[in-house]
């Protein structure tokens, strides 16, 4: 068998997903947060706007970095199945990414919340978009989620009253599982997940530019 | 009665503290040395040390913090205090410091504010806080500072005809003014439609305690905030001019809110301000900036109008002509306040104090008041129960 054959054999079969549709938030100073989904294509700046994080100790921001760098990887190169990333952007610059997994027609895995840009509660915005995609658009019961760092758990596990399953084995190891279900969603959802669509072109068209961030407040000094 | 002044300040940025609480108290109280001249060890010339903190056993576990502060700074063998009055334990730190000068006991007094809330959740801040309440008219219930706040920022609102606009004026003119202040905890300027008007407002500056939203109400921070104090007898030995502490009052309330008989009053913030402006020998119209607690956005409403800058009922308008920003009749919250500088309770009494001393020296940079010769600071503890009022006062040039 040729290596090229052996490699396409190797990437999992992809389900067809509705799409989710882009969406803009007005945050506390003003600023407009477009919320759009990813393209495979789209991968390798993530990546750098992700890479400088995995040494940020502080807050966990270190296995988040890393994790998400490795499940943003495995995406671009065909080793994880029906993965999706949606990414925050202000003015075009990237500030937050959101990634999971549609484990089936019911279940849905979150993996990942990153807040880049710190402040304006940019993390707790794109968690309600990716739950939104799961429960509201991909039609899926429940979602499955851990919490690596402290922040996440009272932002995700207390906020929003998830269900504890520590039986079931989330996808990102022992950390004990939690589960945000339809019931959940439903009564927290009013209160949570803002944005109003559809987005302008020009506003979607500056979202899709990427900007890669310049500094970053969890990196005192760093400049790109 | 000697007279007492201020020649050192010290203040590190509130936020969340990536060091041990000792150490935390210990970077203010350091700055504040450097700033007045004095070398810790042998002749440093500190007679008193006085830690005020509110939940360094509870939280933070630790007890004696003042003695052990004296001897990490190489300062014995001075007399050494921790005080603890709830949110005004800073204040009631420098009082007792300037009661040690003033009585010949001290000739040079160190106070230093700390205090490290965010090593517990906001929910168990929140508990802790709650714990000054009255413990069977109020905790048992489940009442917290936000839950008070709340129902006495509706009262006001029915009263005085107050929006919910107006208080998110207020956070938005400290915000603006933590900008130009390093050590604020928040650097970002919320849009007043952002987070009032338009369609995302609720999702994004939700309710805490309804009408109160997230930011009409303080976050909970780390930091320390230090201060020399000395007798003005002695004050060419330092590096500083002294500014002047010329006025201190303090004045308590029920326990229990619900026994006060007007509700809408901080009886005890009127009753301290009369007695520092009297012990000052100035009035209202005399200040020229001020640091009031506004842990919750409706207190620096009706705090003005209770020491007496705008008439009852007239504090909201105050902040919708921009009275109360710099540059306006009577700047207030110059550092941020409460609201964008952060909370960290024992330390917002001393807090207040720096800014007021940088204010009179002249060191306040994008926020400077031009001019000022003259600030008051309200530091409030519980929900009013305990208030204590300061005057600081420029010498003349």
């Amino acid at each position: 068998m040729q290596i090229d054959k052996l490699e396409q054999s190797l990437r999992p079969a992809e389900r067809e997903k509705p799409p989710y549709p882009a969406k803009y938030i007005t945050m506390a100073n003003g600023q407009k947060l477009v919320v759009h989904q990813a393209v495979r294509e789209d991968v390798p700046v993530l990546l750098e706007a992700v890479r400088p994080l995995i040494g940020v100790a502080k807050d966990f921001y270190d296995i988040v970095a890393a994790r998400l760098y490795a499940e943003l990887l495995g995406w671009y190169r065909f080793r994880v199945k029906d993965e999706y990333c949606l990414v925050g952007t202000i003015d075009g610059e990237i500030v937050g990414i959101v990634n999971g997994r549609e484990v089936n027609a019911d279940v849905g895995m979150s993996y990942h919340t990153m807040a880049i840009r710190q402040g304006l509660r940019i993390g707790a915005q794109l968690f309600a978009a990716k739950m939104e995609y799961h429960l509201d658009f991909l039609g899926e019961q429940e979602v499955w989620i851990v919490a690596e760092s402290p922040n996440g758990f009272k932002r995700w596990m207390i906020e929003y009253e998830l269900e504890a399953r520590p039986q079931t084995w989330h996808e990102l190891g022992g950390v004990p599982t939690y589960v945000l279900t339809q019931a959940l969603w439903q009564k927290h959802k009013g209160a949570k997940c803002g944005g109003r669509r559809p987005v302008s072109d020009e506003l979607l068209q500056t979202a899709r530019q990427m900007i890669l961030p310049q500094t970053y407040a969890q990196l005192p000094g760093w400049r790109r | 009665m000697r007279e007492v002044g201020i020649v050192g300040v010290g203040h590190t940025k509130f936020g969340k503290s990536g060091v041990p609480f000792g150490h935390l108290l210990s970077l203010a109280a350091v700055e504040a040395l450097d700033d007045a001249g004095i070398i810790p060890g042998e002749g440093h010339g500190v007679d008193q040390v006085i830690v005020a903190s509110m939940g360094a056993g509870m939280i933070n576990r630790q007890h004696g913090v003042a003695s052990a502060l004296v001897d990490s700074l190489n300062l014995r063998p001075a007399m050494a205090e921790t005080v603890e009055n709830g949110p005004a334990s800073g204040a009631s730190a420098v009082k007792l410091a300037f009661m040690a000068i003033a009585s010949g006991m001290a000739d040079v007094a160190l106070v230093v504010g700390g205090e490290m809330m965010r090593v517990v959740s906001g929910w168990e801040a929140t508990d802790f806080v709650a714990t000054m309440l009255h413990p069977e008219a109020e905790y048992n219930y489940g009442l917290t500072l936000p839950a008070l706040a709340g129902m006495f920022t509706r009262l006001c609102m029915e009263k005085y005809g107050i929006a919910e606009t107006d208080l998110a004026r207020v956070a938005v003119k400290n915000h603006a003014n933590a900008m130009h202040n390093p050590v604020a905890h928040i650097q970002l300027v919320p849009d007043l439609a952002a987070i009032t008007t338009d369609e995302d407002a609720l999702i994004i500056n939700p309710y805490v305690a309804e009408p109160l939203h997230v930011y009409d109400v303080c976050p909970v921070s780390d930091g320390s905030a230090a201060l020399v104090l000395c007798a003005l007898d002695i004050a060419a030995r330092f590096k500083h001019k002294p500014i002047k502490i010329a006025g201190i009052g303090q004045a308590t309330d029920t326990h229990a809110v619900a026994e006060r008989a007007v509700p809408t009053d901080l009886l005890a913030v009127r009753l301290a301000a009369a007695k520092a402006y009297a012990m000052a020998g100035l009035q209202p119209e005399d200040v020229d900036v001020a640091e009031l607690h506004d842990a919750f956005a409706i207190l620096e409403i009706v705090e003005a109008e209770e020491v007496g800058f705008f008439p009852r009922g007239q504090g909201h308008l105050a902040v919708r002509s921009g009275a109360t920003e710099i540059g306006g009749k009577i700047p207030i919250n110059t550092s941020g306040g409460l609201k964008a500088k952060g909370h960290p309770l024992g330390a917002t009494g001393v807090s207040q104090l720096v800014e007021l001393t940088r204010q009179l020296r002249g060191e306040a940079g994008g926020r400077q008041v031009v001019g000022a010769k003259t600030g008051l600071a309200v530091n409030f503890g519980g929900f009013g129960n305990n208030v204590v009022a300061t005057i600081l006062t420029k010498g003349e040039e």
